[in-house]
C-alpha cells in the first residue's frame, strides 16, 4: 500500500517536472521554430508546430538581415560587437587592477572604497538616463561607440571589481609569499603563481561583462538614436515598433540572432552565478 | 621590487613584505582608473541629475537657453501629481510586490521539486530553467509578444481551437490588466530560474540526518519544510527577496517593448519607463530628473539592508 502510494507520488512529481520543463522551454522553442517557418505556416489556422523539412525555410533570416527594414543589420552587428568588446576589455583590465589593490594591500580608505563599490551598484541606471543623455550629448558623443562604451564600462565596472576581488581573495596570499621567499620578485610571483589560478575567474567575469553589454537596452535607447548607430537590441526593437502588421517570422529570426551569443556565453559560466550567493549564506 | 637571478636570493622577512604592502600611493594608483571612470560616469551624472532637478529644464534649455533655478518647484509638481507620478509609483510597487511573491513561491516550489525527483528529471528541469534564464529579456519579450499576438498568436489560435469561439483579433495588450498579466509571465519566467537554482543549492546543504530524524519523529512534509528547510535557507531567501525587489522595481525593457508591441503607454507605465517618457519623449528634463532623484533614493533605501548584510559577511 505504502509502496503504491510512493510510486503514485513519484509519477505525479515526474509529470510536474515535465510540465515545468515544457513551460520554461516553450518560448525558446517557439522562437526557434517560428524563425524557420514560412509566413503561411505561422499564421491563421494552418499553424505548424515544427519546421519539418518540407516547410523549413531560411527566408526569415534573409529578410531580417537584408530586407527593407528601418535599421540596417550590418552596422548594428558592428556597433554591438564593438561596444561589447571594448566594454569587456576596459572593465576587465581596470577592474582587475582595482581588485588587486583591494585584496593585496592594506591601506587607509580601503574599506570605504569597498562600501562605495557596493553602493554604486545599487543606483538604478534607469533613473540616470536624463543626466547621462545630457552629459554624453555635451561631450558630442551621442551616436558614437565611444559614448556608449564609457557608459557601459562605468555601469559594469563595480560588479567586475566586486567579483574579481572575490576571486583574488580565493587565492591565498601565502602562495605568493612562498614564491617570493624562493626568490621570485613580487611581480614575478604574481604572474607565475597567482595569475594562472585567477584565469577562470577572469573568464567568468569577462563573460558577465559581455552578456550585460550585449543585452543592454535602456542606455543604448537614449544614446544611440540614429538608425546606423543602433546596437542589436535597438535594431530588434525596430521590428516590433512598426505600425504596419509585424512580420513575426523575421522578428523571431532577429531574436534568435541576438539570443545565440548571449545564451552560449551564459551557459559557459552559469555554474558560478548561484555559487557565490550560497557559499557562506547557509548557516547551521 | 626588482630581484634578478644575479642577486643572491635573499629571502625577505615577513616584516619586509608587510612593509612593502604599506606603500601608500601604489594601491591608490591602481584604483585611479576605477575612480576616474566611476567619478566621471556615475558620480558626475548623479550630481548633474540633482542639479537638473532644481532647474527649469525643457527643450529650450537643450537648445542652449540658460537653465533657471526653480528651487523645489519640480519636486512640488511631481509630488502633487496624483494622476501621474503617484499612480505610476503605486503601480510600480504593486507590480513589484506581485512579481516578487509569485517569483519566490514558484521558485521555492521548483527547488523543492528538484529535491524530490530523480537525477534524470532534475537534469530535464535544469535544462528548461537554464534556457529561460539565458534568454536576453528583450528577445524574451518579443517572443512572448508573438505568443500572445492579436492576429496570429499561438494562444489565440489554441483558444479558438479549444473553445470554438473566434479568438483571432483579440488583443491581450490593450487591456492594462491582461497587459500586466503577460508582463508578469515574462518577468516571472525569466526570474524563477535564478531563484530556483539558488534555493535548490541552499536546500541541498540541509543535513540529511536532520530531515530523517524529523521524519522518524512524525513530522509531516510541510512541517519539515516550515521548521527545518526554511530556517536553514532563511538568509538566502532574504537576499533573493531584496534582489528581486530591486530588479522588479527597475523593470524597463519588458514594459517598454511590450508597449511598443501594442500596449497603452499611459495606463501601463512603470517608474523607469515614466522617466523616459517624461524626459526623453516629452522633453521635461527637469521634472524627469526630480523623479530620477526620488527613484534613486527609494532604491538605495531598499538596497540598504542588502548592502549592510553583504558588508558584514565580507568582514568575516
Amino acid at each position: 500500500m505504502i509502496k503504491i502510494r510512493k510510486r503514485l507520488a513519484d509519477t505525479g512529481y515526474g509529470v510536474i517536472a515535465v510540465i515545468v520543463f515544457a513551460l520554461s522551454a516553450f518560448p525558446v522553442y517557439w522562437m526557434v521554430s517560428t524563425s524557420f517557418l514560412p509566413n503561411n505556416r505561422i499564421r491563421g489556422e494552418n499553424l505548424a508546430f515544427f519546421p519539418t523539412p518540407d516547410v523549413f525555410t531560411l527566408d526569415n533570416y534573409r529578410s531580417a538581415m537584408f530586407g527593407q527594414v528601418r535599421a540596417p543589420f550590418p552596422p548594428a552587428v558592428a556597433n554591438s560587437v564593438g561596444v561589447t568588446f571594448l566594454t569587456l576589455v576596459i572593465t576587465l583590465v581596470v577592474g582587475f587592477v582595482a581588485a588587486l589593490a583591494l585584496t593585496r594591500f592594506q591601506f587607509k580608505g580601503r574599506r570605504t572604497f569597498i562600501v562605495l563599490i557596493l553602493v554604486v551598484q545599487m543606483i538604478p541606471g534607469e533613473a540616470m538616463i536624463i543626466s547621462m543623455f545630457r552629459i554624453i550629448d555635451g561631450w558630442q558623443l551621442l551616436n558614437t561607440i565611444i559614448g556608449l562604451t564609457i557608459v557601459y564600462a562605468a555601469g559594469v565596472l563595480p560588479f567586475t571589481v566586486w567579483t574579481l576581488r572575490g576571486f583574488v581573495n580565493g587565492v591565498p596570499k601565502e602562495l605568493e609569499e612562498a614564491a617570493m621567499i624562493d626568490g621570485c620578485s613580487r611581480v614575478g610571483a604574481f604572474w607565475r603563481v597567482t595569475f594562472p589560478l585567477l584565469a577562470p575567474g577572469l573568464v567568468a567575469t569577462g563573460v558577465f561583462a559581455f552578456i550585460q553589454a550585449w543585452n543592454e537596452f535602456v542606455m543604448a535607447l537614449v544614446i544611440m538614436q540614429r538608425p546606423d548607430s543602433m546596437t542589436l537590441p535597438l535594431w530588434l526593437r525596430t521590428f516590433v515598433q512598426a505600425t504596419q502588421a509585424t512580420n513575426w517570422g523575421a522578428v523571431m529570426a532577429a531574436s534568435v540572432l541576438i539570443a545565440i551569443p548571449a545564451v552560449i556565453f551564459f551557459l559557459i559560466v552559469q555554474g558560478r552565478m548561484t555559487g557565490g550567493l550560497v557559499s557562506g549564506a547557509v548557516k547551521g | 621590487m626588482s630581484s634578478t637571478l644575479l642577486d643572491p636570493p635573499v629571502a625577505p622577512s615577513h616584516q619586509e613584505i608587510r612593509q612593502k604592502n604599506r606603500t601608500p600611493y601604489l594601491p591608490w594608483l591602481m584604483l585611479s582608473a576605477t575612480m576616474i571612470l566611476l567619478g566621471v560616469l556615475t558620480g558626475y551624472p548623479v550630481v548633474r541629475l540633482v542639479v537638473m532637478s532644481f532647474q527649469e529644464y525643457e527643450r529650450a534649455q537643450l537648445m542652449g537657453l540658460p537653465a533657471e533655478w526653480v528651487g523645489f518647484d519640480n519636486y512640488a509638481t511631481i509630488l502633487t501629481d496624483v494622476d501621474g507620478f503617484w499612480t505610476v509609483l503605486l503601480r510600480s510597487f504593486v507590480l513589484m510586490v506581485v512579481l516578487v511573491v509569485i517569483t519566490m513561491v514558484i521558485g521555492m516550489l521548483v527547488a523543492l521539486l528538484m529535491m524530490r525527483v530523480g537525477k534524470a528529471l532534475r537534469l530535464l528541469v535544469s535544462v528548461g530553467l537554464l534556457l529561460a534564464w539565458a534568454m536576453p529579456s528583450l528577445a524574451a519579450t518579443t517572443v512572448w509578444g508573438w505568443i500572445f499576438d492579436t492576429q496570429y498568436g499561438v494562444v489565440n489560435n489554441l483558444l479558438t481551437a479549444i473553445t470554438g469561439d473566434r479568438w483571432f483579433g483579440y488583443s491581450w495588450l490593450l487591456n492594462p490588466l491582461s497587459f500586466f498579466t503577460i508582463l508578469t509571465c515574462i518577468v516571472v519566467w525569466g526570474a524563477v530560474p535564478f531563484v530556483a537554482f539558488t534555493l535548490y543549492a541552499g536546500l541541498t546543504q540541509v543535513p540529511e540526518e536532520v530531515m530523517e530524524a524529523a521524519q522518524l519523529d512524525g513530522a509531516s512534509a510541510f512541517q519539515r519544510f516550515r521548521l527545518i528547510q526554511v530556517p536553514y535557507v532563511r538568509s538566502i531567501i532574504t537576499v533573493l527577496v531584496v534582489l528581486s525587489m530591486i530588479w522588479d522595481l527597475k523593470l524597463f525593457t519588458q514594459v517598454f517593448v511590450l508597449q511598443d508591441i501594442g500596449g497603452d503607454r499611459e495606463l501601463t507605465n512603470t517608474i523607469g519607463v515614466y522617466i523616459y517618457q517624461m524626459g526623453m519623449a516629452q522633453g521635461h528634463y527637469g521634472l524627469a530628473s526630480a523623479i530620477g532623484v526620488v527613484f534613486v533614493a527609494v532604491m538605495l533605501a531598499i538596497a540598504y539592508p542588502y548592502v549592510r548584510r553583504t558588508l558584514r559577511e565580507d568582514e568575516q
